[in-house]
């Protein structure tokens, strides 16, 4: 603390000192560390994993699809011995095991794979490190935001294995599906989700308290706002996202409890009927106030999923492109602007639910409204790239690839944010092409450049490039072979919601052309999984045979982040670094190097 | 390198770290009740017209004890005054009036919870019946000189009670909000119950006042538990750190001082949230 002696705190370093000058057991340092760059490793790899598992949830479901009624090949055998005769007799899917790993595929994906990797990972690992601080600002609560993390997520696999299974009412789990789906037992799969999901809402309260702290007080000197890293500023509204729309549905989810445990009817309409005559309950509840909570949650959650992608392709580019990115100011106000404004678009996703005409104009205008921030950030990152001597690793074909994907993705989603022509789309697998083109080859891609990209900092070896291009160009092709009919079957009208592959939809077993489609989705999946491989053999075999970085700083970089010695010690600097420029000097005219680190002196 | 601002302020900011930390846990903790205040909106709004119980669904006014109420809001706002009081005794350097101050604290909260406890258990005692001749009423059961909790028309009829002694509620002013036509039940002045006894046999229904009877149930319960749990946990930390954790003021005044200014932001927010819930609740 050589250059900030000024703000130095006289006292208080106790504490830490004890902890500097003895060398931790296995557990403190590997499961219970304090260590910003430990638990983002451990999030890291938890949330890969359960990103693979949701993806093998979506293998299985797909075969049905293409395969109705058919035995799933070796898996299906599994699937019988593990989940028993009722779910899947003779290795087939059953009707409710297809409900309840489309819930758990999305629940997984969305709240145990991509936000933890995003978020988690990343955030951990990156921020503390890009404005230069020697760790978050509280180590404890972030340790306990993990495991509060790991704990939500064994209780979401547990649910698997409790009487009728897993939740099965879809990732949204809305009301009163959700709570009449499972009477026959108390504690059913939609308890352990609810439960599952107040674990996880826990853990990211903790995370984003932490990474705002962390950012608005650990900047070292020098480090105005202007100066932050774009990926920084991607977490920080990102962390703002995380802290003010979870609790809503942290609240809905304590409803829905109330509702399934006590029998309270706060989501149950009066005089409700199923096929079992009149359900008893007092009634009075409103279904639509579950989907409002739940709306105003999972729409800023989108955002979350998307800003750090959009952070991590930006340092991708700027570093790989070698000039400065293109509207940086403007993409910081952008996402500033997208912040805001996504807290308020959530009914977009409610036209169908005969809300009002006047409410839907009102959502279709903010829906238009966020679509230009959008626009701003990936025209910028566009831009960005021309005129550059581009280098082709793998980070940044992944990179490349995010913005035409993210674009697609975004496109397809205008007509799903005016309320006419929703209604044709909504329940149709157009829904689910759009979406996933967002997340799938959009912040998926994201997040894999970032792993390649910060890989040699955390290892102090590079991935291999071949392996790497191998999974990019496989990835690449698979995901549009995968997304893309969604489109034609969307927009002819195939529902999203069908268990058979949309065959009773079109009726008498007339296939509009369609249907067949859902074969092809299966074996670009299945290549997917494939293509899979080259990044998990690379990923550890890299580990040991990969190329040494020759410096600290292999790719050249401008940002804090590579200013650390390699790997990143205890405390990540030697001394508090100052900072004396913004973050992206690439190509400065008259400069020595094609770069100036933000902690060079002039 | 060690973590900057653990204790001393930034000076741009003029925050020490876990002071923003706090803000922003409350922050989220405003969106959280937010929900639930919001969620009482619309479940009311949505609630048909009537006087409840005769209309199942309409919102019932009036259940709350409303004196035990206003003594608990005084109580919070008694305890939020002393928890301000123990933080100025640090910043004088007075640990025992500190201690002082942070029991009276201590004893107002529990207070709160021992007298919330018993509202919730006269609520347990308390039931809407519906006779078979369409008309409903509200009351304790009496048997053998006790209040039995939680029982349903199920459990008369196991336990085969040809009828049942009721103290029946004479509704207040509070019942009935303007303009909705009620029976008045004939009483004496100055009575609060009639006793009556009642055949099991014309009993449609009888349900105690909890989630499962109502809408009106279920916001009460789920918004003043999910407060009281606050409040518990406020009392665990602060419990904690006047009686077991109080060695750090020796090593780190400062420090310590600052983690009772925060815990007391924590316990402000509690105190306002009731402040919100006392007139929702139990005077609209």
């Amino acid at each position: 603390m050589q250059t900030a002696t000024t703000h130095a705190p006289a006292h208080g370093h106790d504490h830490a000192h004890a902890h500097e000058h003895h060398e931790p057991g296995f557990f403190s340092k590997y499961i219970f560390s304090t260590d910003h760059k430990v638990i983002g490793i451990q999030y890291g790899i938890t949330s890969l994993l359960f990103l693979f598992f949701g993806f093998s949830l979506m293998m299985a479901m797909r075969w049905q699809l293409a395969y109705p009624g058919k035995a799933i090949p070796v898996v299906g055998e599994l699937l019988r011995k593990v989940l028993g005769d009722e779910m899947a007799s003779g290795g087939v899917m059953s009707a409710d095991l297809y409900n309840s790993f489309g819930a758990m595929h999305g629940t997984i994906m969305v709240f145990l794979a991509i936000v933890p990797l995003a978020f988690g990972a990343f955030g951990n690992y990156v921020t503390p490190l890009q404005v230069g601080a020697p760790d978050m600002a509280f180590p404890r609560l972030n340790m306990a935001s993990y495991h509060m993390y790991f704990w939500g997520g064994v209780i979401m696999l547990a649910s698997f294995f409790t009487p009728g299974g897993a939740a099965k009412s879809g990732w949204t789990s809305y009301s009163p599906l959700a709570t009449l789906a499972d009477t026959s037992n108390t504690i059913n799969g939609q308890t352990m989700w609810l439960l599952g999901m107040v674990m996880l809402i826990t853990s990211s309260l903790l995370g984003s308290v932490n990474l705002i702290t962390t950012i608005i007080q650990l900047r070292v000197k020098g480090l105005t706002w202007m100066r932050l890293p774009f990926f920084t500023w991607a977490q920080f509204v990102t962390s703002f996202l995380l802290l003010l729309a979870f609790p809503p549905l942290e609240a809905a989810g304590l409803m829905q409890l109330a509702d399934n445990l006590l029998k309270s009817s706060f989501f149950l309409p009066t005089g409700l009927v199923t096929s079992g005559g009149i359900v008893p309950v007092s009634g009075g509840g409103n279904p639509l106030l579950w989907q409002h909570l739940f709306w105003f949650l999972a729409h800023p959650e989108v955002y979350v999923l998307i800003l750090p992608a959009m952070g991590i392709v930006s340092e991708v580019i700027a570093n790989n492109t070698r000039k400065p990115l293109w509207g940086y100011k403007s993409m910081v106000y952008a996402s500033i602007g997208l912040g805001f404004v996504s807290f308020i678009v959530w009914a977009h996703h409610m036209y169908l639910t005969g809300m009002g005409t006047t409410i839907s104009t009102f959502f279709q205008t903010t829906t238009m409204i966020i679509s230009i921030p959008s626009v701003i950030i990936l025209t910028s990152l566009f831009i960005s790239l021309w005129g550059g001597s581009i280098r082709f690793n793998t980070p940044m074909l992944f990179a490349l690839a995010f913005l035409p994907m993210f674009g697609i993705g975004g496109l397809t989603g205008l007509p799903l944010g005016f309320n006419a022509s929703d209604i044709f789309l909504h329940d149709s697998y157009y829904v689910i092409g759009h979406f996933h083109y967002v997340v799938a080859p959009g912040t998926i891609f994201a997040l894999f450049a970032g792993v390649y990209f910060w890989y040699p900092k955390i290892t102090g070896r590079f991935m291999n490039e071949i392996l790497g291009k191998i999974h990019f160009f496989g990835s690449f092709v698979c995901m549009n072979l995968i997304f893309f009919p969604m489109f034609i079957q969307g927009l002819r009208g195939m529902s999203r919601r069908m268990y058979d592959g949309g065959s009773t939809y079109f009726g008498n077993g007339v296939d509009p052309g369609v249907l067949k489609l859902n074969e092809g989705i299966l074996h670009a999946a299945l290549a997917l999984a494939f293509f899979q491989l080259f990044f998990i053999v690379n990923f550890f075999w890299s580990l040991y045979g990969g190329k040494k970085a020759e410096s600290s700083n292999p790719w050249n970089a401008t940002t804090l982040d590579w200013a650390t010695p390699t790997p990143v010690p205890h405390g990540n600097f030697e001394t508090a670094p100052t900072v004396y420029r913004g973050p992206y000097e690439y190509s400065v005219p008259g400069a020595a190097r094609d770069f100036i680190p933000q902690d060079q002196k002039d | 390198m060690e973590i900057p601002y653990t204790v001393k302020p930034r000076p741009d900011t003029g925050l020490y770290n876990a002071k923003i930390g706090i803000w922003l846990f409350l922050a989220s903790e405003v969106m959280l009740f937010g929900a639930l205040f919001s969620s009482y909106i619309l479940l009311r709004v949505g609630a048909p017209d009537g006087f409840w119980p005769d209309v199942p669904t309409a919102w019932p006014h009036g259940l709350l004890n409303v004196p035990l109420g206003t003594f608990n809001t005084a109580v919070l706002i008694t305890s939020s005054m002393t928890v301000m009081m123990a933080w100025t005794a640090l910043k004088e350097n007075n640990f025992a009036k500190f201690r002082k101050f942070m029991t009276v604290t201590l004893l107002c909260a529990v207070l709160f919870l021992c007298i919330k406890g018993y509202e919730y258990n006269d609520k347990f005692t308390h039931y809407v019946i519906r006779l078979k001749d369409g008309s409903a009423l509200t009351g304790h059961l009496e048997i053998n000189g006790s209040s039995p909790r939680f029982w349903t028309e199920d459990t008369l009829a196991a336990k085969k009670l040809e009828s049942v002694e009721v103290l029946q509620d004479i509704p207040t002013v509070l019942r009935y909000p303007s303009g909705f036509k009620h029976e008045e039940v004939a009483h004496e002045p100055g009575e609060h119950h009639i006793k009556r006894e009642i055949k099991t046999a014309d009993i449609q229904s009888l349900r105690p006042f909890v989630p499962a009877t109502g809408t009106f149930f279920a916001i009460y319960f789920t918004m003043t538990f999910l407060h009281a749990l606050h409040i518990i946990g406020g009392v665990l930390v602060m419990g904690y750190m006047t009686f077991v954790g109080g060695g750090m003021w020796k090593t780190e005044p400062e420090r310590y001082t600052n983690r009772i200014e925060s815990v007391g932001l924590f316990w402000h927010f509690v105190d306002l949230v009731w402040i919100f819930l006392f007139p929702v609740m139990y005077l609209l």
